[in-house]
């Protein structure tokens, strides 16, 4: 690697533009600047300075600001489409078949290629996340390029440097004192204490400087979304997190997936609503009915230490709980938030054995759809036989009846009513509104009486290890921004030569206006000669804005 | 130079970290969907089920035997399908040292007894009732077919249904020596 051998006999790495030792300009571009470039102290960044292998290239990738802000508007763009639509999570139907349709029944052609551009499940696709990673990367290697340097230059500060960079810095002042001419760095050390500055001296030189840390905000700002992306990383770590989704019928007890060893029972939902007359926005909007409680009664129970998955008549209760909106149940960690729920599904069905002309009934019978029975007994020693049960009826296949799913939506019945006249029995199939008589006209029917239904719960089931890393991330986060925000790097230099000529400079990374009147206060107490500001704007307000442009340049460095 | 060449390896090693960072969350955010907590090659959950004779059947009871765990629903229609084919094999592998031990997704005693006997399933028939083996197995499609090698560990994990000569070569691979 080339040096660049200063004026003083430092060795400089290449890119420098102002010497790390004495504050000489290196490079021609420099020394044409009437005001020299403070970002970074003037160090080389490292990534520019040497272009070579295949390791260095990506990481001058990444360490590019140009790269990192490319990058930050990428992932904004993407993130921000993917909130046109509803997001497939949200849409509650199963298949992809039935995801497309629904993309492209309610929202037409626009629907279509949202979904087929995969726009609809944006945030969990591999490139989404790649893009994200990539911006950390990016965050992590412009950081470790800039701040290293930057700390070796804060550390490593002369007290003396050469005039060409006193001259070059943007506030300076020369001459002599007004008077007292002899005492004047005692003055100056003096008075830069009393405002809490840092005061070095070397011979006749004058090193001050307050505010060094908050040079480091951006950085630590840096650390903690570094830290806060490894939070959300966690995510994906077996046992830091769990987002499960369980639905639960009354009376039904279930294992809690994401929750070993546990199991919940349901026993109530429960629906509460207003009873008012619909009035105002509600009667514009068209809603009738205003829920006032969605409500879980549920237990949760255990399983004994030494049990295995499928033992589950040997449960110990551990609490019972009114699981409602915003009141999860919550146990080691665990909480289990009421999210959804599903009224008067079908739970068991009455029936009439009946004659069909004189309409007389043998008895009734219940049958508990969870739970049919072989057969029920009525009176007078007529019996029922159950033959078979499809609870949601699918019509027939070679003459079979099908069932479509487990749940009870559209429960058919093969029953055999054995009566005094038939006491050979007779064989009816019974579906909702639908009654085939297979083996001829028979004299008794299953007349359908009545249902007893009962609701469902759907219940989330989280746990989030990852909140405390979170947390702190964003704490780390906000002492960066405050760092750098509410202090700033404020530096002054002063040599006095034999004679007696007193040379300024100073600078700031911002707020130039509070730095001027720490001079002024100094210039007073020093009697030293009045300072010039060599880029004097035209109004303080401008004033403000570069000092903050400035930091904003060097504040994130992305 | 010499500098130079730690300072390529301090960036090599740290892109490195980064790269391992990037793929192992990508690589579990892809599979995440799919969190299998069982694995082929991981020891198989021990779990105790109550067969439809009252018998009690526990996996760690059968050390030394292969296991074929089949998860299913009276729904299902290649589980319909699967359950001739699996009831010859089981005549031939049952004096072999291996058991298939079906497990039904919480459906009633009346309908799952009815399918049995219809289909004349030859080997025990257990009800999930609390969804607990499923959800210990994160069973999601039916069926399910689970090979458990003689040592406890999973040979193979097959979702969809089985053609008899796949049922029959499975089998056989989880066969006790």
């Amino acid at each position: 690697m080339n040096k660049l051998l200063c004026e003083c006999g430092h060795e400089n790495p290449e890119g420098t533009k102002l010497c790390q030792k004495c504050g000489r300009p290196l490079s021609a571009e420099e020394k044409d600047k009437k005001i020299a470039d403070m970002r970074y102290e003037g160090t080389a960044i490292r990534s520019k300075t040497h272009n070579k292998s295949i390791i260095d290239k990506v990481w001058n990738f990444f360490s590019s600001v140009k790269v990192g802000i490319a990058l930050i508007i990428i992932n904004l763009v993407v993130a921000s489409i993917g909130t046109i639509l509803p997001q497939e999570f949200y849409v509650s139907v199963a298949t992809d078949a039935e995801k497309e349709k629904y993309y492209s029944d309610v929202y037409g052609w626009f629907g279509e290629i949202y979904y087929s551009l995969g726009l609809s499940d944006v945030y969990s696709s591999i490139w989404f996340q790649i893009l994200v990673l990539m911006l950390g990367v990016s965050i992590i290697i412009a950081s470790i390029d800039r701040g290293i340097p930057l700390h070796k230059s804060l550390k490593n500060q002369r007290v003396k440097r050469h005039a060409s960079f006193m001259k070059r810095q943007r506030v300076i002042a020369e001459g002599q004192p007004i008077k007292n001419a002899d005492d004047t760095l005692e003055l100056v050390e003096q008075k830069l204490k009393e405002l809490n500055y840092k005061v070095r001296r070397e011979d006749q030189s004058i090193l001050a400087e307050r505010g060094r840390f908050s040079r480091y905000g951006p950085y630590v700002n840096h650390v903690g979304l570094i830290v806060f992306i490894l939070g959300v990383m966690l995510h994906l770590i077996p046992g830091f997190y769990v987002d499960d989704s369980m639905w639960l019928r009354e009376g039904e007890t279930r294992a809690i997936p994401g929750m070993e060893g546990y199991f919940l029972k349901n026993d109530k939902f429960i629906l509460e609503t207003h009873d008012n007359a619909p009035q105002g926005e509600q009667l514009k909007q068209g809603v009738n009915v205003v829920a006032k409680n969605f409500q879980t009664n549920a237990t949760l129970y255990k399983q004994k230490a030494d049990a295995v998955a499928g033992q589950a008549d040997d449960l110990e209760e551990v609490k019972e709980y009114e699981i409602r909106v915003n009141h999860p149940l919550k146990h080691e960690g665990y909480a289990f938030y009421q999210m959804d729920y599903r009224l008067n599904e079908l739970k068991s069905m009455i029936f009439d054995l009946t004659h069909k002309e004189t309409e007389e009934s043998l008895g009734q019978l219940t049958i508990d759809l969870t739970n049919p029975e072989d057969e029920y007994e009525l009176n007078d020693g007529a019996k029922v036989k159950l033959l078979a049960y499809y609870p949601d009826f699918a019509g027939f296949k070679d003459g079979v009846p099908q069932t479509a799913t487990a749940s009870p939506n559209n429960p058919a019945f093969i029953f055999k009513m054995f009566t005094a006249e038939k006491p050979e029995g007779e064989t009816s199939f019974v579906a909702i509104q639908q009654t085939l008589e297979p083996n001829g006209e028979n004299i008794y029917k299953m007349k359908f009486a009545n249902v007893e239904t009962r609701n469902m719960t759907g219940l989330t089931i989280r746990y989030d290890r990852t909140l405390p890393v979170l947390f702190i991330g964003g704490i780390i986060f906000m002492i960066g921004v405050v760092m750098g925000s509410y202090w700033n790097h404020r530096r002054i230099w002063i040599e006095q030569s034999a004679d007696g000529t007193v040379h300024l400079a100073a600078h700031t990374n911002k707020n130039w206006f509070s730095m001027k009147k720490d001079l002024d206060k100094l210039t007073d107490a020093a009697h030293l000669p009045q300072y010039v500001d060599q880029q004097e704007p035209a109004t303080n307000e401008q004033q403000e804005l570069e000092g903050k442009e400035e930091t904003e340049k060097e504040g994130k460095p992305l | 130079m010499d500098k130079k060449k730690r300072r390529s390896i301090t960036r090599g090693i740290i892109l490195a970290v980064l790269a391992v960072a990037i793929g192992y969350t990508v690589y579990a955010a892809w599979t995440k969907d799919k969190i299998e907590i069982v694995n082929v090659g991981s020891k198989a959950p021990d779990f105790e089920v109550v067969d439809l004779n009252g018998e009690k059947h526990r996996l760690a009871d059968y050390d030394g035997k292969g296991v074929l765990l089949n998860f299913w629903g009276t729904w299902c229609a290649p589980c319909e399908r699967e359950f001739p084919a699996m009831t010859r094999q089981y005549e031939t592998y049952k004096d072999l040292g291996v058991q298939i031990i079906a497990v039904n997704f919480a459906q009633s005693d009346f309908e799952v007894q009815k399918y049995v006997d219809n289909m004349g399933m030859n080997f025990p028939v257990a009800i999930d009732k609390t969804k607990s083996v499923f959800t210990a197995y994160n069973i999601d499609p039916l069926p399910t077919s689970i090979f458990i090698k003689p040592d406890g560990t999973v040979d193979r994990i097959i979702t969809g249904e089985m053609s008899e000569a796949q049922i029959a070569s499975y089998l056989e691979s989880i066969k006790p020596e």
